[in-house]
């Protein structure tokens, strides 16, 4: 049956060039499935009787468990509680660099050519070069960035609060999400409350010295009261929207709010 | 011969209820489910950024990647709470933990550690708890009250940034739950090797009696 089937879909066709296609439409599996090898091994299939490997419904079932950690999260988030800052001899040097790629992968950004585009629930929605943000007051935090693998590492961060800069472009802050696309094809959607709060700034320094392109150059979004992967670098575009838009991590399954 | 029959009559009567009340028999597996899930997620997640200089056999791991392991921990988070609480109140409120695990006496313990080990220590009698069973009672209690603090330090180190103080910091506060994590482990080995010693113990946390 199988064999016949083969020879009916492959006649003339390069077999390792239609694998290859294949392989490109599959999600990634080592992503994708939550409840990959390690669950149908012993204890939990023995306790329960049955075996959840590869069950949509449990996926499904942890996707709403994750939804439902959203809200909860959202309720615990306090806007007016302040991430802890340190002092500068807790500067871990060198900042580890992180992302999806290797360092030398990252985007070269040229700082004269980048526009920041802004768009969405916004009264002014003119794009701002680098020039001009520079000109924004700035304030200076030391907080620890705290990666969603569980390592943290304390860095020293300049820039301007988002919530100043969300206010001069007229921005509807009853809106839900401000949504940032980055260099790399990143995204991130950080909830309007998140957006809001103090220490949520627009990175353009890091330790003081114009952001090396290893950490995002030429603008970050520093968000300490989340997760690491909830601070994309690289931003070239912010949207203020009531659509929840997802993101590069978010969508592969991570907790959306990701609050610390 | 007649006093075997009197101990019978007399468990009998004291026990006639059951040795393991029904509540306890579903909240503890409840916890067994729970537990699992717990450990080898958690462990899913450690393997991403290890503390030591080891990480898990990816098929002793729960949820195929960092996310799956975090939704699995996240969601079992739920599960083991809302049932700890419940057996933490029905175990006051029904003065079970009282009965069972008290009083404890070093003196105790010594004696009945002594008598374990010598192959003397007696299991007749399921419904009371020798001096070893509530010390390592008592201390598993207090291991969850532990690593339930340690992990909420650990998930929100900025919004219960006193709780991951208390721990000393955030990066201590991983060292403590998996301490305790560990401490678990080591539970769950001595207890379910003696289960399966005294199989009337089993049986008890499943039928009853």
């Amino acid at each position: 049956m199988l064999k016949k089937m083969r020879s009916l879909i492959i006649p003339g066709v390069d077999k390792q060039l239609l694998v290859k296609d294949a392989v490109k439409l599959m999600p990634d599996l080592s992503r994708r499935r939550f409840i990959a090898s390690g669950a149908s091994f012993g204890a939990l299939t023995l306790l329960t009787g049955c075996n959840v490997s590869d069950s949509v419904s449990a996926e499904s079932l942890l996707t709403q468990i994750s939804k439902f950690n959203d809200m909860v999260q959202a309720k615990i988030f306090n806007p007016n509680v302040m991430a802890p800052t340190y002092s500068e001899k807790d500067i871990r040097r060198p900042f580890p660099f992180n992302g999806f790629y290797s360092e030398d992968e990252a985007p070269e950004i040229d700082g004269k050519e980048w526009k920041l585009e802004v768009s969405g629930l916004v009264d002014n929605n003119r794009s701002w070069t680098l020039e001009e943000l520079y000109k924004l007051p700035e304030v200076s935090q030391i907080t620890r960035h705290i990666c969603v693998e569980g390592w943290s590492a304390i860095g020293s961060w300049q820039g301007t609060p988002l919530r100043d800069f969300l206010k001069l472009i007229g921005a509807d802050t009853q809106a839900k999400w401000v949504h940032f696309r980055c260099a790399e094809d990143y995204a991130s959607s950080l909830d309007m409350p998140t957006a809001l709060h103090a220490q949520t700034q627009m990175t353009f320094k890091f330790d003081n010295q114009i952001l090396p392109r290893a950490y995002g150059y030429p603008m970050k979004i520093r968000v300490p009261t989340k997760l690491g992967f909830k601070n994309p670098k690289y931003v070239t575009s912010l949207e203020v929207t009531n659509d929840y838009k997802g993101g590069y991590w978010e969508d592969q399954g991570y907790n959306d709010f990701s609050g610390s | 011969m007649s006093s075997i029959s009197i101990d019978d009559a007399q468990n009998a009567s004291a026990t006639s209820k059951a040795i393991q009340p029904v509540w306890v028999r579903v909240l503890h597996w409840i916890n067994a489910v729970a537990m699992v899930i717990m450990i080898m997620s958690g462990w899913q997640i450690y393997n991403a950024s290890p503390l030591f200089d080891f990480v898990f056999p990816r098929s002793i791991t729960l949820g195929g990647w960092l996310g799956g392991g975090i939704m699995w921990h996240l969601a079992g988070m739920w599960l083991l709470v809302i049932n700890g609480l419940l057996y933490v109140l029905l175990g006051i409120v029904t003065g079970r933990f009282r009965r069972r695990l008290l009083p404890i006496s070093t003196s105790g313990v010594i004696g009945d550690t002594r008598a374990a080990l010598t192959g003397k220590l007696s299991h007749a009698d399921l419904s009371t708890y020798n001096q070893v069973q509530r010390l390592l009672y008592i201390g598993i209690l207090i291991v969850g009250v532990v690593i339930v603090l340690s992990g909420l330090a650990i998930w929100k180190p900025v919004q219960f940034q006193y709780l991951t103080a208390i721990f000393g910091g955030y990066d201590t506060a991983r060292y403590v739950h998996f301490v305790m994590m560990a401490s678990i482990v080591g539970f769950l080995v001595i207890h379910v090797a003696l289960a399966l010693i005294v199989p009337k113990s089993l049986r008890a946390m499943i039928i009853g009696r």
